[in-house]
């Protein structure tokens, strides 16, 4: 293959598309946040459909994006399911997908979840930033969010197209907690708040958190009025300010955080969190 | 409820809380146990990530069982770090310089003289990439009432008893006190952050920015 082959032209994107991996853990003691996929197992189906290693980036999508591959690829697309399209013709989400040279694909508006992961033979192969090739949006960190006219250079394919192993109910259940570490603050066991809910997700939710209105969680008379002295937090935290409305850190939140941590969002049902969007509702049970 | 883990026995340590099954908190007396916890804990769990903060340390990718038994072994105190040391240039011309003197009730140059002669330790980092909280001012210096929109990098602020540099633009909120011209940082350095915990700084006024002086 020559060189000028291996690059995704992107004639138009709208909403936000970004580059993502599996993020930069590691970097939080100065002050980075880990960003990456934030629908983890969508991200890792679409590469492995492609034949791609774990590890290769992939265009994350929440609105819709049109590429032109300078040379033949296979693509696939996964997460929220999306009309797909080669030429103009509707070709099959969630499968590995043959786009022919000069052939331009298209992923428009899902009918149902919030963020499709569409992965090309090779990996987007930007530059990485601190080791990894994942936007972050918070302190922008890593490539630049990818708009219209942009160039992205595509490594050379791992290996052969799989067909689809083995697919994920794409349905959004109530998500496990686990507790945090200032439950003390709050009256009562949050948990049980948390869980009785119900919440529904706020527009203002992005990459950084999911924001849910709902009962606001009431603060143990012993707390009301105090401040915690900011810090550390993990993926998947839920963070509850003085307005009692949980938030739920996503990959892109910031290191450290000055309001009580009521519980955690058990890892494997992140991706969830990824796949609701403003006025859906949203449910927690215990984990 | 949480099980909160009491520590009894190690120094400045008072308890482990759990942060969901693969995290935990320690919780210490203040900033300079956390760094010196945070510093000792970085090379003996695997973990992956180990932030420290004013009255914590967070280690993320080890239970909360595991992190209390680790804990019982720490030995070390809050003693300044051994760590490298900076030497940062600053024209001392902030806008709120004088306001910082008045609030002290000091002169400005009893202000710039103390800031000098003081080494500053990296506590931790937050807030922005690169921007670090330095511990070694004795002074209780109030946030502004109103942050500002807009903060130009490389700009010296002051809170409580915190000195701050700001790698990017940005509001803040701290009090402006003078600038800098050092990249404090550059992700595609080795070592991307000038300041990370335990860093030594130490500032020195200048007249002027820039010129190799």
């Amino acid at each position: 293959m020559t060189p000028a082959v291996r690059v995704l032209e992107v004639l138009a994107a709208t909403g936000l598309v970004t580059v993502q991996d599996a993020g930069r853990p590691g970097f939080a003691h100065l002050g980075v946040p880990r960003a990456g996929w934030l629908d983890e197992p969508a991200a890792l189906l679409a590469n492995r459909l492609v034949g791609n290693e774990a590890s290769a980036a992939v265009l994350e999508v929440l609105g819709t994006v049109a590429v032109r591959p300078a040379g033949p690829t296979w693509v696939a697309v996964t997460g929220a399911c999306s009309p797909v399209s080669v030429a103009g013709r509707a070709v099959a989400f969630g499968e590995p997908v043959h786009v022919p040279a000069g052939a331009v694909l298209r992923v428009d508006l899902p009918m149902t979840g919030v963020r499709s992961y569409l992965a090309v033979a090779g990996g987007i192969a930007v530059e990485p930033v601190l080791g990894s090739r994942a936007t972050d949006t918070l302190a922008w960190v890593g490539p630049a969010r990818v708009e219209g006219g942009a160039r992205l250079p595509i490594g050379a394919a791992a290996g052969e197209p799989q067909a689809l192993d083995t697919p994920r109910a794409p349905m959004v259940s109530a998500l496990r907690l686990l507790p945090g570490p200032r439950a003390d603050w709050f009256d009562g066991d949050p948990l049980d708040a948390l869980v009785a809910g119900p919440w529904t997700v706020d527009a203002d939710s992005n990459r950084v958190g999911l924001r849910l209105d709902g009962p606001a969680l009431r603060r143990h008379p012993a707390y009301v009025g105090r401040e915690l002295a900011s810090e550390g937090m993990v993926l998947g935290a839920v963070q509850v300010p003085p307005s009692g409305k949980p938030v739920v850190f996503l990959a892109d939140h910031p290191v450290t955080g000055g309001y009580p941590v009521a519980a955690v969002v058990h890892p494997d049902d992140l991706w969830m969190c990824a796949q609701v969007g403003p006025g859906e509702r949203l449910r927690f049970r215990r984990g | 409820m949480t099980a909160v883990l009491s520590v009894s026995g190690v120094p400045g340590v008072t308890a482990v809380r759990p942060v969901g099954a693969t995290a935990a908190l320690v919780e210490v007396d203040d900033a300079a146990h956390a760094l010196a916890l945070s510093l000792w804990l970085r090379s003996r769990v695997a973990a992956l990530d180990v932030v420290p903060a004013a009255a914590t340390v967070l280690v993320d990718g080890c239970s909360a069982a595991d992190l209390h038994a680790v804990v019982g072994h720490w030995t070390g105190s809050a003693d300044t770090p051994d760590g490298p040391l900076v030497e940062v240039p600053v024209v001392y011309d902030g806008p709120d310089l004088a306001g910082v003197a008045g609030l002290l009730g000091l002169t400005v140059d009893e202000v710039v003289a103390a800031h000098t002669e003081t080494e500053h330790v990296v506590a931790f980092c937050g807030f922005a990439p690169g921007f670090g909280y330095l511990a070694g001012s004795p002074w209780d210096v109030p946030r502004l009432a109103s942050p500002r929109a807009w903060v130009e990098p490389g700009s010296v602020g002051l809170a409580a008893s915190w000195t701050g540099v700001y790698p990017t633009a940005s509001p803040g909120g701290w009090q402006l006190v003078g600038r800098t011209d050092v990249v404090l940082w550059d992700p595609s350095a080795p070592r991307p952050a000038l300041f990370e915990p335990g860093t030594r700084v130490r500032f020195v006024q200048v007249a002027a920015l820039g010129g190799g002086s």
